[in-house]
């Protein structure tokens, strides 16, 4: 677009940016308040509140939090579980949305629709939990993957982009000998990299910020994956609901430990982020499109 | 469609696409079967995990017993359902969620339209991409993390901005213990965590408009409000509906999650919702039956307004959802 260079324009331009650079202020100052935090000792925290830069870098939150086993197993819970979800959801949901995407499928259109009423109709809380119940699931780390291992938006996104690859391509696989799973795995799969990607930082992001199904699902807390910690101990702990939130012996966390543990439970997205955002914005324009 | 030979003179073959002998249908069924293996664990998945508590439902027209199961249990009838409107706990905690839901549509709702104008008139592709990469961020951080988050901010003891508060000579505030801060929290966290995620869609069709437009504007003489106001915004006229209309869809389901993480025994007068009450009355009580009798007819209700408000849309030239 041409820029607009009469001063009416050009004051819309100024004000325009300062609002987004202030909004955009106000989006990351929390957490580069909680980031700074965890890295200062307490003292200097408790004297001097407004911290966005450590005067000292102390790393005596984390000796602390990683000096329990409490957190080292909860994040291994957690790391496990977005492991072994994505690669699972990832290969049902693959496999699935291949099958519907093929024109020459019978029976395409019910099994399309039943996916779809899912999404706006569903059982609820309890006739979910007592089907959990009765597989036997409770307590197992396989009820935070199995009851939600496919979410119908991404397969139905990935449908789509498997429907958009060229059927001659497909053909001329087939006539070379290759069954439909050597299609799907030398051919559709190789093709959609992007949308794979896409679709699997989805589901690891949702696996590692699993909290519901670990609340519904999990009696023995000596399995929480660290979602459902960090809110023992920020949460409860700074209610009134204060109990056991780490080991019995340990005094309650103070406010760095409390940052330092948001931090730990943010990691992974952070460290995710730069790939993700690469893709995601055209995964979430797929996804707005109709199926 | 029936396909046309191209070669002139060869009559193309006729032969209507109705028809299917059942001979003809076991056969490709039988070409396929690889297809069908492939679907067999995802409709697994949707038969167990969705369809299985669909069926589970009828437990509300029953007093279910967990050791009885759903083919030992007594039937009631609609009790149940009858109990719900009777029961001034429940008229409550509708009123609530409706509440809620009532200022997400007027203080949520607008502000990612507002944000995505704002980003496209940014001239300057580095600030623009720097601004959406960072304000997308908080999308991706889980309910427990925003809510920490603002608890470690607004605690009693330390947390920033109550000594701000104090700093500036104002009281300290309980925000987590007091009810009349629960509902500000918890509209300022969606706000946070959704509104920048929120734009893509906005941006995505407003980059789709025709630039002609923008310049037969400017001739005419068209400020850049104007050209907001006249262009831009009627051409996302179509996706700010379904939006809307998908929200409304969504009346009753505001989401468990987030506001069970900010309920406690002194909000709980206006922050239960009926997701954490059906976990409460459910789960923590052993109420099974009444409480998928609320978390079944807050299913229907979702149902009925996203189909009826569909059908609005359409008669009224939008386009709708499906």
């Amino acid at each position: 677009m041409v820029e607009d260079r009469t001063i009416g324009g050009r004051l819309f331009a100024a004000v325009n940016f300062t609002l987004l650079a202030i909004i955009t202020l106000i989006t990351v100052l929390p957490f580069i308040h909680v980031v700074a935090g965890s890295f200062t000792t307490s003292a200097e925290l408790a004297a001097n509140k407004f911290v966005l830069f450590p005067k000292v870098w102390s790393f005596e939150a984390y000796t602390f939090i990683f000096s329990t086993n409490t957190i080292i197993k909860s994040m291994g819970v957690s790391i496990g579980v977005t492991l072994v979800g994505t690669l699972f959801s990832m290969l049902i949901t693959a496999l699935m949305a291949y099958g519907l995407s093929r024109r020459d499928l019978d029976g395409r259109n019910v099994f399309n629709f039943l996916v779809v009423f899912t999404m706006l109709f569903h059982g609820g809380m309890i006739p979910t939990f007592l089907v959990v119940k009765e597989l036997g699931l409770i307590d197992s780390y396989a009820a935070l993957i199995l009851p939600s291992a496919i979410s119908a938006f991404n397969m139905i996104i990935l449908k789509n982009f498997f429907q958009n690859i060229p059927e001659g391509l497909e053909e001329s696989a087939k006539i070379d000998g290759c069954n439909d799973f050597g299609i799907l795995f030398r051919i559709v799969l190789p093709l959609s990299l992007p949308a794979i990607a896409t679709i699997s930082l989805f589901y690891a992001v949702t696996y590692w910020n699993t909290y519901m199904s670990a609340i519904l699902y999990l009696d023995d807390s000596a399995k929480w994956p660290i979602q459902v910690l960090l809110r023992q101990i920020v949460v409860l702990a700074s209610g009134m609901d204060y109990s056991a939130s780490l080991d019995a012996t340990n005094p309650p966390p103070d406010q760095t430990i409390k940052m330092a543990v948001i931090v730990v439970a943010t990691l992974p997205i952070l460290m995710i982020y730069p790939f993700l955002q690469k893709h995601f914005a055209k995964g979430a324009m797929l996804g707005s499109m109709k199926g | 469609m029936q396909e046309v030979s191209a070669q002139p003179g060869v009559v193309p073959e006729l032969k209507p696409k109705s028809y299917k002998s059942s001979s003809e249908l076991k056969k490709r069924l039988w070409r396929n079967k690889l297809l069908y293996v492939m679907l067999l664990p995802g409709v697994l998945y949707f038969v167990i995990f969705k369809y299985l508590p669909m069926y589970g439902l009828i437990i509300s027209f029953q007093d279910y017993k967990p050791y009885q199961g759903i083919t030992g249990s007594e039937w009631v009838g609609i009790e149940h359902f009858q109990r719900l409107f009777t029961e001034p706990d429940f008229l409550n905690i509708l009123g609530n969620t409706l509440i809620l839901f009532g200022m997400n549509i007027l203080f949520y709702f607008p502000i990612p339209i507002i944000l995505a104008l704002m980003l496209n008139e940014l001239r300057g592709t580095f600030f623009k991409r720097t601004f959406q990469t960072l304000i997308y961020l908080p999308h991706f951080m889980s309910w427990v993390i925003v809510v920490s988050i603002s608890f470690v901010m607004t605690t009693m003891d330390g947390g920033i901005i109550n000594e701000l508060l104090s700093y500036f000579g104002f009281e300290k505030i309980n925000f987590l213990l007091s009810p009349g801060w629960f509902r500000p929290m918890y509209i300022i966290q969606i706000i946070w965590r959704e509104a920048g995620w929120g734009t893509i869609i906005y941006l995505a069709s407003i980059a789709a408009i025709d630039p002609g437009l923008y310049e037969a504007a400017r001739m005419d003489g068209a400020g850049r409000l104007r050209q907001i106001w006249h262009i831009t915004l009627p051409a996302i006229r179509g996706v700010i509906v379904t939006l809307l209309i998908l929200k409304i869809g969504s009346v009753l389901d505001l989401g468990f999650e987030h506001v069970y993480l900010l309920l406690n025994s002194m909000n709980r007068e206006v922050a239960e919702i009926i997701d954490t009450y059906v976990y409460t009355a459910g789960l923590r009580q052993g109420h099974f039956s009444y409480s998928t009798a609320i978390g079944f007819f807050k299913s229907i209700i979702g149902l009925i307004m996203v189909m009826s408000v569909n059908k609005l849309s359409k008669k009224m030239g939008e386009e709708g959802v499906y």
